[in-house]
């Protein structure tokens, strides 16, 4: 064992880049579901976005570009699913579900040209003076802009659902679609609106994973993240900073062990490799021990007439 | 009882439709535990698919499916393809070999094979490569070149298969450089790129110079050439994208031959069940092109041992070699039987850390 081996400074650095395709797809998923809305398809969003994103950088040879890509790909798989939920009123599960396998089919269609192509590498904060400062600068001042909009968005959401008179009609929505409808609030367009921010928020945690974190594009390469970020929305109590502790600390966790193998700590690695899931459910769990629940009107279909 | 009768009923006139359609064309089904387009393990698993469409043309019909998870799911998905009138179903990934050996129970006259499992019957094929012999070289390459010795490994799942070539590449970087050192880590998973890249980097991190992977998408090999002065080796298929560097040279699949034998002795009705074990001599196993960014003499020296390799004058695990607690394995000269090493499950001395499970 050899625990001088791993450099704190570089591990809170790539932590910090492993869970960003989570934070971004969880607080997108968090606030769909704010509005009542329960969309399973993240995961399918996700892997468009990244083809999408990919696609758009390599054409162009801009990431930023390949991320607004990602990010409207992401939207308008999304709205396919709330033209089902909220025009047709499908069942939002199934209709999730079939998202996820619409998207994983669709990407690897448009990912046919683009298996062992490399992507232009994206560009990297560089604040003179602050980028070289030891244990801070590497920590804090040398990511990618995309790792910092991820925690702008966290931010921009808690207050927007705390502060603001926007995020009050978006809960109402989804607490009481019939009360918000009655006093006159435009309950699918609302809904409509955050499915489709939360298909642009999957979307850009996908091309985080195939334009900065991997990056290359492999069919099937988000691998189920999508379904942790869900699941990570549920833990977090629908609540954006737990949401981003709950990222953080999965993806924390997930390079740790990877360190703690390398480094070849003596603790069963089967113990190791379910540890992010364990220690990020726990510490959810005990967070959320105040039993703030899910939005009342989540996964209920709303129509008018009713 | 009434239920169960109608859907025997149904089986067998499924199965008597199929059959009446299935009378000229032989029926080859792949199940695939990745994606055709991970660039590796599947990958070449579906070329060979492709050479047997291209060598019967309208005589077979192939089918697959991909992203089958190993357990129940790959049963069902395999119990679907017997139904629908494959006459032969080659089942590509070790933690298939349960399932396949269930579903192969319930179709005695369906033909399987399955890739680099133990377990056979009358109607179950094994076949797997010496991925072993192409470790050695990727092993003699890596003591070769690297400049902090330390080797990266990023194996799977912790059976005799991958034990085995983490075993080979450190005997024989250890041979050639005896302060070579393996950080090892296990991703439990055999495609997850987004898992596989942050190993890499993580042994990077810890100073590895080199990365050899056990896992089936290219996400090492990007994540290496994002560092500096990091090599790398394709798995299982060419990697060639990422040739000259990191990618200095790797092991390719090649399936096509073993395929289209198979799939002819169910045409003309030889088929019997066997176990096939193929490396470098018979062609299953083959290296890439070694890059410029290789010495001319170390180049010189793994094509020799190819060679040697494929000829038979030399095995890869030849004695004298100790297991890790320096108990004796293999004596002065002698050499490993086939036994010992398909269930292989000890590292050899000098290996660090415990072998998982």
């Amino acid at each position: 064992m050899d625990l001088t081996a791993i450099n704190p400074v570089l591990l809170v650095a790539s932590l910090m880049v492993a869970a960003t395709p989570l934070l971004l797809a969880a607080i997108g998923e968090l606030v769909v579901e704010k509005s009542g809305v329960l969309n399973l398809g993240v995961e399918g969003m996700m892997i468009v976005g990244a083809i999408c994103g990919f696609a758009m950088a390599v054409e162009s040879g801009s990431p930023m570009l390949g991320f607004a890509a990602a990010a409207a790909g992401g939207a308008l798989l999304s709205l396919l699913f709330a033209l089902l939920t909220q025009v047709a009123l499908a069942n939002q599960v199934a209709s999730g579900l079939a998202l996820t396998l619409f998207g994983l089919g669709l990407s690897a269609l448009l990912g046919q040209g683009y298996v062992g192509v490399k992507p232009p590498p994206s560009p990297r904060l560089d604040l003179p003076g602050l980028s070289d400062l030891p244990v801070v600068g590497p920590i804090l001042f040398g990511h990618d802009p995309i790792l910092y909009l991820g925690v702008v968005l966290t931010a921009c959401v808690w207050v927007m659902l705390k502060f603001t008179r926007a995020g009050l009609i978006l809960r109402a929505v989804g607490e009481s679609h019939d009360a918000a409808h009655a006093l006159g609030y435009p309950v699918v367009r609302i809904r409509i609106l955050a499915i489709m921010f939360g298909g642009a928020c999957a979307g850009l945690g996908g091309a985080y994973i195939s334009l900065i974190r991997v990056p290359q594009w492999t069919e099937g390469m988000t691998a189920g993240i999508g379904w942790i970020a869900l699941a990570l929305v549920v833990f977090a109590s629908w609540k954006p900073w737990r949401a981003l502790l709950g990222a953080y600390l999965f993806g924390g966790v997930t390079v740790m062990q990877l360190n703690l193998q390398a480094a070849g700590v003596a603790i069963p690695v089967e113990y190791l490799a379910m540890s992010p899931y364990l220690v990020t459910i726990l510490v959810l769990v005990i967070l959320s021990a105040d039993r703030s629940g899910a939005p009342a009107a989540l996964g209920r279909i709303f129509h008018a007439s009713n | 009882m009434k239920l169960s009768t109608l859907l025997t009923g149904a089986a067998v006139a499924l199965a008597m439709a199929t059959g009446a359609m299935a009378q000229d064309k032989t029926k080859v089904g792949f199940v695939y535990v990745g994606p055709v387009g991970d660039g590796g393990w599947t990958y070449e698993h579906d070329q060979g698919r492709k050479a047997v469409e291209a060598e019967f043309g309208d005589a077979v019909e192939t089918v697959y499916v991909e992203n089958v998870a190993e357990g129940p799911d790959a049963e069902r998905v395999m119990t679907q393809m017997a139904l629908n009138g494959a006459d032969l179903i080659f089942t590509t990934s070790f933690g298939f070999m349960d399932p396949t050996i269930n579903v192969a129970a319930k179709f005695p006259d369906v033909k399987f094979e399955h890739a680099t499992g133990y377990k056979r019957a009358d109607n179950v094929s094994t076949y797997s490569a010496r991925f072993y012999e192409g470790r050695a070289i990727q092993g003699h390459i890596a003591g070769k070149m690297t400049q902090s010795n330390i080797i990266g490994y990023i194996a799977s799942y912790p059976i005799p298969e991958v034990i085995r070539g983490i075993n080979s590449a450190f005997l024989h970087a250890r041979k050639v450089n005896p302060d070579v050192e393996f950080k090892i880590i296990w991703a439990y998973t055999w495609f997850d790129p987004a898992k596989e890249a942050d190993a890499a980097k993580a042994l990077i991190e810890q100073g590895a110079d080199v990365i050899l992977q056990h896992t089936d998408s290219t996400a090492p090999q990007a994540a290496a050439a994002e560092a500096e002065g990091v090599i790398t080796f394709g798995q299982a298929s060419d990697m060639a994208e990422y040739a000259p560097l990191p990618r200095v040279s790797s092991i390719i699949d090649d399936w096509a031959p073993y395929y289209i034998a198979r799939t002819r002795a169910v045409m003309d009705g030889t088929w019997v069940s066997t176990d096939t074990w193929d490396g470098i001599g018979p062609g299953m196993v083959a290296i890439g092109e070694i890059s410029d960014a290789v010495p001319a003499d170390v180049k010189a020296e793994a094509l020799a041992m190819k060679a040697a390799i494929g000829s038979g004058a030399y095995h890869p695990f030849t004695g004298p070699i100790n297991k890790q607690d320096g108990s004796a394995w293999l004596a002065e000269g002698e050499v490993a039987d086939d036994g010992t090493l398909a269930g292989m499950n000890f590292y050899v001395e000098g290996l660090e850390g415990d072998i998982p499970g």
